[in-house]
């Protein structure tokens, strides 16, 4: 099949047609994350009435504080934990809604719920759910002999908002994985039938690798939701605590800068998380994606 | 002629709208629910009392966001005239010269009547710089107390009507009140750091930092780690291993209040200004209300208590006109029947002695027993520099420091001393930083 080729001769053009996407990450990307450096390098007081340029003294203090280097390795954790366990779960739900004929639409519609619902009443339901006091769950748990006290325990506190997180975007990669198994191939999932090979193996032979590209962008996506969105999630169910145990880099942040009015220190982590999030997006691209088969 | 004479009439009658149209005030405040309500009321009645000035409340959320939000609006010269601010946020706004207009000049430039003097000593000293000089109008100030289940002491075997003076009378009602199964939990608490802690000093006369608690400049130090409070969170620790006191939870601490009403924990300690809730949630018991408790082997006399709550400040930057308005509100404000009404509804503290006269003289805390427990606990005797309150920079930081420390000492992870050590050391850190930041 031949593909029509169009030169254009006006030099100007592509870059008219690109201005608009380059003007909006201008203005909302670019400017408030030079910004966000400039204000790394000083110490400000909340109002901005005195502005002294310090250099790296915030980012010095901060790999000085041993609160720091936790946050970032409870970050990790936590976002390990939740791209694992939303992506699996959204998978496992897209092929089980894939194998279904006439009430799929049905479910699908059901599993996209948790995903028009904003992240601060996500964690207000689960806080809700998880009450020690109050809460339904606890009851259960304290039946099979689980005492739940999130409010003191830091492992239950973090078990508590990676669900939170995870259920959130389990219908995001739900959404994806189901449109990337419906436009696998009907006639190779027949031939391998032919063969004989059941359900479990056409899904993990077939469907899989093909899915890799999908795979792999939301691989992406929800590595950065984790580290960019989850503040809100964070705030309503554990506030960070107890004892900073579910303090996450992108909460710390807020904390720090926007409750804290710490806006040197803050502007020095956020410029950290967004490094963090470039270096892990290079890693995935220059390494991951040598697997992905298009 | 006639048409002329139309003419100019049409025009009378424009430049007196124009002349009609109030002077807005705009008025960003952290009151939610019943609390806010209430506060709308009292801006609608001063817009109803004279026609020049038109106060426009806006809700902002919560203390800290309400404070950020006007620091955000401040720095894009769209700030409001006037701001609540929570007593955490005091050593801010004081360090913060450029931006603030001080409540005492402001009204000696507007030529209202501002006595000092008939204000509530320990409300007011809160906010005053160190010539006595008040720089934000107090509102709503509250200061914490003992709220107990009646209902439940009596099931215990206990005399409904006499609450636990001492700490240790707390710890033996409360092992009473396990034992015998009246309750779950003898007591709780909302607001470690404030209630627990700060209070703590103050009722003991101990101090919490250096430089008469950071009244004296920027320079002073936490010293919150003595003895005293080690001893408490030592003791806190201990009720909670044996079953007598129960964690409210973080910050505020929702679930301590959760837990009181549910009659799981027969006592709670929170603000004064909880005394309307508290009311309206024992459906099934009657609520009862004392002062703190206090060491009596530490001191036989306990200091006033200090205060919480927050105060009003004006931001520069406005028209003359805008600031004349406030004057007059403020005025109308510390009138002592909008201030008897407000501390009345509220369970807020009366912040002039006027309000609290009326209050006496309208039979108020006869017909209301205990509502005069948190005025009578904060006036007692003579504040020391220890007591009189706090004023430290980044405190709100300080504060959740203090919150996470508290809770690695429940959780087992360090024993009292280990945790306010280091809640002081990390506290300090943040006062350097603020000291930096604001020379």
């Amino acid at each position: 099949m031949d593909t029509k080729k169009t030169t254009f001769n006006s030099r100007l053009l592509p870059y008219l047609l690109l201005a608009p996407q380059l003007f909006i990450t201008l203005v909302f990307f670019i400017w408030p994350a030079a910004q966000a450096v400039k204000s790394s390098f000083e110490r400000e007081d909340p109002f901005g009435l005195s502005t002294v340029f310090v250099g790296f003294l915030h980012y010095q203090r901060l790999f000085e504080d041993p609160n720091y280097l936790d946050a970032l390795s409870r970050t990790a954790v936590f976002a390990v934990s939740v791209t694992a366990l939303s992506m699996i779960l959204g998978l496992a739900f897209a092929a089980a809604v894939d194998r279904l004929v006439r009430t799929g639409k049905v479910y699908t519609t059901l599993l996209v719920w948790p995903y028009a619902v904003a992240p601060v009443v996500a964690g207000v339901l689960w806080w809700f759910l998880f009450n020690s006091s109050t809460g339904l769950m606890p009851f259960f748990l304290e039946k099979i002999g689980i005492d739940w006290d999130h409010d003191l325990n830091g492992t239950q506190a973090m078990i508590l908002i990676i669900i939170a997180a995870a259920w959130k975007q389990v219908s995001y990669n739900f959404l994806f994985f189901l449109a990337g198994l419906q436009s696998v191939p009907q006639s190779l999932m027949e031939a391998a039938a032919i063969d004989g090979s059941g359900p479990v193996k056409r899904f993990f032979t077939i469907s899989l690798p093909l899915l890799s590209p999908t795979t792999f962008f939301l691989f992406i996506i929800n590595v950065n939701y984790t580290m960019f969105d989850t503040f809100p999630i964070v705030d309503a169910t554990t506030v960070g605590g107890p004892a900073q145990a579910t303090t996450t880099l992108v909460y710390k942040v807020y904390q720090d800068g926007y409750l804290g009015l710490n806006l040197g220190s803050s502007s020095a982590q956020s410029v950290l998380l967004m490094m963090i999030v470039m270096v892990l997006t290079f890693v995935q691209f220059r390494y991951v994606e040598r697997r992905v088969q298009y | 002629m006639f048409k002329k004479l139309a003419l100019a009439a049409a025009a009378l009658a424009l430049s007196a709208t124009t002349s009609l149209a109030a002077t807005e005030v705009t008025w960003w405040h952290a009151m939610g629910g019943e609390l806010g309500k209430k506060l709308e009321e009292i801006a609608t009645k001063f817009n109803e009392s004279q026609s020049d000035y038109k106060v426009v409340p806006v809700y902002k959320g919560s203390y800290p966001e309400t404070l950020t939000a006007a620091i955000a609006a401040f720095r894009a010269n769209q700030q409001p005239a006037i701001v609540q601010v929570f007593e955490v946020g005091t050593g801010t706004m004081m360090a913060a010269k450029g931006a603030v207009y001080p409540v005492y000049k402001l009204m000696k430039d507007e030529g209202e009547a501002f006595d000092t003097k008939s204000f509530l000593g320990p409300v007011v000293g809160y906010y005053s710089d160190t010539e006595g000089n008040i720089l934000s109008l107090p509102f709503n100030s509250s200061t914490p107390i003992l709220y107990y289940n009646k209902d439940v002491f009596k099931k215990a075997g206990l005399d409904p009507e006499v609450a636990p003076k001492t700490w240790k009378e707390v710890e033996d009602f409360s092992k009473k009140i396990v034992s015998s199964g009246a309750a779950k939990c003898g007591f709780t608490s909302a607001w470690i750091t404030w209630v627990q802690t700060e209070n703590l000093s103050a009722l003991h006369d101990q101090p919490f930092g250096t430089l008469e608690n950071g009244f004296g400049g920027l320079k002073s130090e936490f010293k919150f780690n003595g003895p005293v409070q080690v001893k408490h969170w030592a003791n806190l620790k201990k009720w909670q291993d044996e079953g007598l006191f129960k964690y409210g939870g973080p910050v505020g601490g929702d679930q301590a209040a959760t837990m009181f009403y549910a009659q799981e924990c027969a006592m709670t300690m929170n603000s004064s200004a909880g005394r309307a809730g508290v009311i309206n949630n024992a459906k099934n018991f009657t609520p009862g209300f004392a002062p703190l408790p206090y060491y009596d082997d530490v001191t036989k006399e306990p200091k006033n208590s200090i205060i919480g709550g927050a105060t009003l400040w004006v931001l520069n930057g406005k028209d003359k006109a805008v600031y004349k308005g406030v004057a007059k509100f403020f005025s109308y404000l510390s009138k002592s029947e909008v201030q008897a009404d407000w501390h009345q509804f509220t369970g807020y503290l009366p912040i002039t002695n006027a309000a609290y006269e009326l209050g006496k003289s309208q039979g108020y805390y006869a017909k209301n027993p205990g509502s005069d427990i948190a005025i009578e606990q904060i006036t007692r005797g003579t504040p020391s520099a220890n007591s009189k309150g706090l004023r430290f920079g980044n405190f709100t930081q300080v504060r959740t420091i203090v919150d996470e420390e508290f809770q690695s000492l429940l959780a087992g992870k360090k024993d009292a001393k280990q945790a306010l050590d280091s809640a002081v050391e990390r506290g300090n850190k943040l006062l350097r930083e603020f000291e930096a930041a604001n020379n």
